[in-house]
Formats: C-alpha cells, sequence, structure tokens
C-alpha cells in the first residue's frame, strides 16, 4: 500500500513531463490544422469561431495557384531525384568498390554543400545563373536541389554499395557474366533499397527547399514553399496553412517509414 | 641446387611482373574511377565551389569608384560591422544559445531513452520526440508563427487551463520565437544521432556503475556522456551550421530589430543589389561557424581521446 502510494509521484511526475512534450511538440502541428480548416477566427476566440473548407477550394482553384506549385515542386523534385541518382550510383560504385587515392578527401568534398551555411552561395549562383540565364528556369533549381543533396546520395549509394555481398558478384563473374551484366543484374538490384532510401531522401528535401528556390527560382518558379511563404506574409493563415499541410504529408509519411527504407547495416556503413 | 640469390632473383622478376600487372590494373582502376566520378564531382565544384569562390571575392573585391581604381580592400566588411553590427551578435548569440539549448535538452531526452527505467515512459518518449524529425524549416516557422502568437493557441491553452488570465498574455513572435522554433525543429535530429551512440555504448561500464550504487543523473553525465561526446559535438556544428543558413524562419517570425544576418543578407541583395555587403556578411557568416565547429570538434574529439585529465 505505502509503496504504491510512493511510486505515484513518480508516475504523475513522468505523465506530466511526457504531456508538457507532446503540447511543445502536438501544439503547433495543431494549430497548424485548425487554420487550414478556419473559415473565421480572431481574438479573443480561443477556438476558429467558423470551420470550413472554403480556403481548400480557394487554394485549389485555378487561380490559387496551388496546382500549379505542386506541378512545379513535383516536377523539380523528380527531377532532381532523376539527375542526383544518374551522378550519385557511378559515383558511389567508384567510392565503394575500386581502390582510390584521396578517397577521405573526396568523400568530404561531397559533404561542403552542407558544411558551410548555403545562403551566401546561393546568392552567388542565383548572380552567375542570371547571366547564364538559368535564373526563373527549372533547371536552374534542379541543379541548385541535387547539389545541396548529393551528399546524401553519394554517401548513401556508396554505403548501400559497400554493403552488396562482394562474393555474389565474384559469382556471377565465374559463371561468365560481364562486369557490366554483373552490376546492372546483381550488384544494383540488392544496392536497390539503399538508393531508394537516397532517392525519397532527395525528393523530400527538394520539395521541402526553400532558400536556393528562392534565390534561383525567381521570378517564374513558385514551389509549394514559396506559395506558403508567400501566402503566409501576406497574412493569409489558412492559405499559409493549407499549402502547410500538402508539404507534411510526406515528412510525417517518411518519418514514420524512415527505418523501413534505411536499413541498419547501411547506415552502420554510412560516410566511411 | 639453387643458389639463394638465383632464388631471390626468381622471385624478385616474379613479384616485379606482379607488381606491373598490379600497376596496370590500378591504372586502370584509377581511370575508371575517375570517369565514375567526374560528373558528381563536376556538378559540386560548379554549382558550389565556384560561387563559393564568387563570394570571397565579392567580400573583398572593391569596384571603381570615381577616379579610384577597382582593387581589394575590407570595405565591405567596415560597412558591414557599421550596418549590421549589432546583428552579427545577435546571430552568434541566438545561434548559439540555441544550438546549447538543443544540445542539452537532447542529452536529457537520449540519457532517458538509454537508462530509463519505466517501459511505458520510454516507449512514449520515443515515440514522441521524432514528429519534428523531417518538417521543413519553413513549415515549422509557420506553425510556431500561429501557436507562439499572443492569440496563438499556446497562450489560449494556458488560459483556457486557467494557467494564465487574458490580460497576462504575451506573444513570443520574436527572439524567443526563433529559439524556440530552431530547438524544436533540430531537437530531433540530434536525440537521434546521440540516442544512437549511446544505445551502441558498451552497457558493462553502466551496469558496473550502477551496481556501485551511481544515480542515473551521475551515470549519464561522467560515463556515459563522455564516450558520446563526439557524436553530440557533430550533430551539433551540423544544427550550427543548419540555422545559420536558413532564411525562412527569421523572415517570418522575428521580424523586427535586431535580427539574423541571413535576413540582412537577402535585404541588401533583393533591395540594394549590394552584393559587396552581402558577401561580406556571408563570408562572416562562415567565420563564426568555422569558429563553432573548431571548438566543438577539437573539444569533442579530445575528450573522446581519452585525455587522462
Amino acid at each position: 500500500m505505502t509503496a504504491a502510494l510512493s511510486r505515484l509521484p513518480g508516475w504523475v511526475l513522468r505523465g506530466l513531463i511526457l504531456g508538457l512534450l507532446a503540447f511543445a511538440i502536438f501544439g503547433p502541428l495543431v494549430n497548424l490544422g485548425l487554420w487550414a480548416v478556419t473559415e473565421k477566427w480572431y481574438f479573443p476566440a480561443k477556438l476558429p469561431m467558423q470551420y470550413g473548407f472554403a480556403f481548400w477550394e480557394r487554394v485549389f482553384s485555378p487561380r490559387g495557384g496551388a496546382m500549379q506549385s505542386l506541378a512545379n515542386s513535383l516536377l523539380i523534385a523528380a527531377s532532381t531525384v532523376a539527375l542526383s541518382l544518374a551522378l550519385s550510383i557511378p559515383a558511389g560504385y567508384a567510392l565503394a568498390r575500386l581502390r582510390l587515392p584521396m578517397r577521405t578527401a573526396i568523400m568530404l568534398l561531397f559533404l561542403l554543400p552542407q558544411a558551410f551555411p548555403n545562403l551566401p552561395v546561393y546568392m552567388n549562383i542565383a548572380a552567375i545563373f542570371y547571366r547564364l540565364e538559368l535564373n526563373g528556369t527549372i533547371l536552374g533549381v534542379v541543379l541548385v536541389h541535387t547539389v545541396h543533396g548529393l551528399v546524401l546520395s553519394v554517401w548513401i549509394a556508396a554505403a548501400a554499395f559497400a554493403a552488396v555481398d562482394r562474393s555474389l558478384e565474384e559469382a556471377a563473374r565465374n559463371i561468365g557474366a560481364g562486369p557490366l551484366r554483373t552490376f546492372a543484374t546483381v550488384t544494383l538490384p540488392l544496392a536497390a533499397p539503399g538508393l531508394m532510401a537516397s532517392a525519397i531522401f532527395v525528393f523530400l528535401e527538394s520539395l521541402d527547399e526553400f532558400t536556393g528556390t528562392y534565390f534561383v527560382g525567381v521570378p517564374d518558379v513558385t514551389t509549394l514553399p514559396l506559395l506558403m511563404f508567400n501566402a503566409s506574409m501576406g497574412g493569409n493563415y489558412q492559405v499559409a496553412a493549407i499549402t502547410a499541410l500538402i508539404l507534411l504529408v510526406p515528412s510525417i509519411g517518411f518519418m514514420l517509414f524512415v527505418e523501413r527504407f534505411l536499413k541498419a547495416e547501411v547506415l552502420s556503413k554510412m560516410g566511411s | 641446387m639453387s643458389s639463394p640469390t638465383e632464388a631471390t632473383a626468381g622471385t624478385a622478376e616474379a613479384s616485379a611482373s606482379a607488381v606491373r600487372v598490379f600497376a596496370a590494373t590500378a591504372w586502370r582502376e584509377h581511370g575508371l574511377a575517375a570517369l565514375l566520378l567526374a560528373p558528381a564531382l563536376l556538378c559540386v565544384l560548379l554549382f558550389f565551389v565556384y560561387p563559393l569562390g564568387h563570394a570571397v571575392v565579392g567580400a573583398f573585391a572593391i569596384p571603381a569608384a570615381g577616379d579610384a581604381p577597382p582593387g581589394w580592400g575590407l570595405g565591405h566588411f567596415a560597412r558591414a560591422f557599421d550596418l549590421y553590427g549589432t546583428d552579427i551578435v545577435f546571430t552568434g548569440v541566438l545561434v548559439s544559445s540555441s544550438v546549447l539549448l538543443t544540445g542539452v535538452l537532447a542529452v536529457v531526452i537520449a540519457g532517458y531513452l538509454t537508462l530509463g527505467e519505466t517501459p511505458w515512459a520510454v516507449a512514449t518518449l520515443r515515440w514522441l520526440y521524432r514528429w519534428p524529425l523531417f518538417i521543413p524549416f519553413i513549415v515549422a516557422a509557420q506553425m510556431m508563427r500561429s501557436f507562439l502568437a499572443k492569440n496563438g493557441l499556446m497562450n489560449n491553452t494556458l488560459v483556457g487551463l486557467g494557467v494564465l488570465e487574458p490580460i497576462q498574455t504575451i506573444g513570443f513572435l520574436d527572439w524567443r520565437g526563433v529559439v524556440a522554433t530552431f530547438v524544436w525543429k533540430q531537437l530531433p535530429f540530434v536525440t537521434l544521432l546521440v540516442a544512437g551512440a549511446m544505445a551502441a555504448l558498451d552497457r558493462s561500464t553502466v551496469e558496473a556503475a550502477r551496481n556501485l550504487g551511481a544515480g542515473r543523473l551521475r551515470i549519464l553525465l561522467e560515463i556515459v556522456l563522455p564516450q558520446v561526446k563526439r557524436t553530440l559535438a557533430v550533430a551539433l556544428v551540423l544544427s550550427f551550421v543548419t540555422m545559420m543558413s536558413v532564411l525562412s524562419v527569421p523572415v517570418m517570425i522575428n521580424a523586427g530589430s535586431p535580427t539574423l544576418i541571413t535576413v540582412d543578407m537577402a535585404y541588401r541583395i533583393n533591395a540594394h543589389g549590394d552584393y559587396g555587403v552581402a558577401n561580406a556578411l556571408g563570408i562572416i557568416s562562415y567565420l563564426m561557424t568555422g569558429l563553432v565547429a573548431w571548438i566543438y570538434l577539437k573539444h569533442g574529439i579530445r575528450q573522446h581521446g581519452g585525455d587522462p585529465r
């Protein structure tokens, strides 16, 4: 009896701390969700005064710009993934399988774009792209997103190839498969889950990227983050919240499933 | 009977040809590797290293003005300090405190995940802390913009619970909002790395300390933390770089002055086309990042290296 009582405060304390943490983590999310279904909400009402989906219609109407921004975002993210894979599969294979001088230096070179605050670089890319007439083009934005995500895609690809059992490749070579065929039918399929993880990372990074698009995409390329930013700065919280919710779906989905995509044996080889 | 010298010569010849074959394959392999790596490396050089050089040149190059020929100098830096000196200090203090707060909270959460003895609490915490992990900064900024406002859900909840009177509520959309958003967004990342490092530790030292009667806080601070210090340092340096890069959070949450130098850089360019001062601010942000990286990593590695002190 006394034992049960003396345990109670600890139990309550843990519950209280976890409750506070839950409030800090989910409070902002709930607030965003409320704004997305709000028609009217102003001081001093504690909760929205009128709920509805009127703003959803506005956002998704042709003039709302969301469909165009969503299409731009998806096109840019898909192209960024394609370009990243085209660059990182050969690079990752070379880093994982071939003897290389200065291997560490090369690995670190790919890390550079994430080791520096990237705003100064984006300003100057915008100035350079302006002269090359790449500003305000999808290609310009894709290039910026690709370079930023390259460390992830190259490192994950290298880890994924390193995790492939060499004896399987040797067995394929022994029964007469050429190097390219071995790569295409043995190495690549075995590394595919890791490459898939890197593709998802790159896709998400591109979908969520704001600063680079803000400098390089203007004035013609509007992505979802830019649309959200403009709506928020214009004081339209409903439109901002609805756009933000669209961006949240893949982010939270990935958070919940990340462990299925990224296996421990690949993770353990990251960056080595 | 062959003389030892003959045998040695034969071996030497064989090994020399082996070396030749090895060298030839090595060269072919190097060539292939260079070919496979070239596109990715070229991409980094063209779209990162070159603009980076552009930033450095732009920060020091003084354009021709009147009779004065173009040259090099610290003029842009002087102007940057003149115009944004307060913002530079503000950025350093605000980002450092966000990083430190993130570090402390991450160690507490990761420590509880590793040493906690209440299964349901550990499981709940493990499920809870990760949510913001992949949420984009710009979405986090929008959430906090509504949540932390004077009439936001946070104040409304506190008033609803009777903790605050409506008249006592204040908005947090200033430096506090920026710190809150940075910590909210970066905490799961740092915690994930630190908890991973803690989980990989050899449990025997922890068990030994526990058997000797050490409390959990003491085990965390004196046994677990020193062993994961390097991971923590790397995670915090990466967080520092990230916070120094984010434009949306200070623009959306901290509209007034002083503000972060990321906002000043964007302003110099968008409003004045002034690349000189913007690039000088950029170099200053690199120097700040470099300094922090040096301090953290030096500290982290020295501790990790088993220095007897």
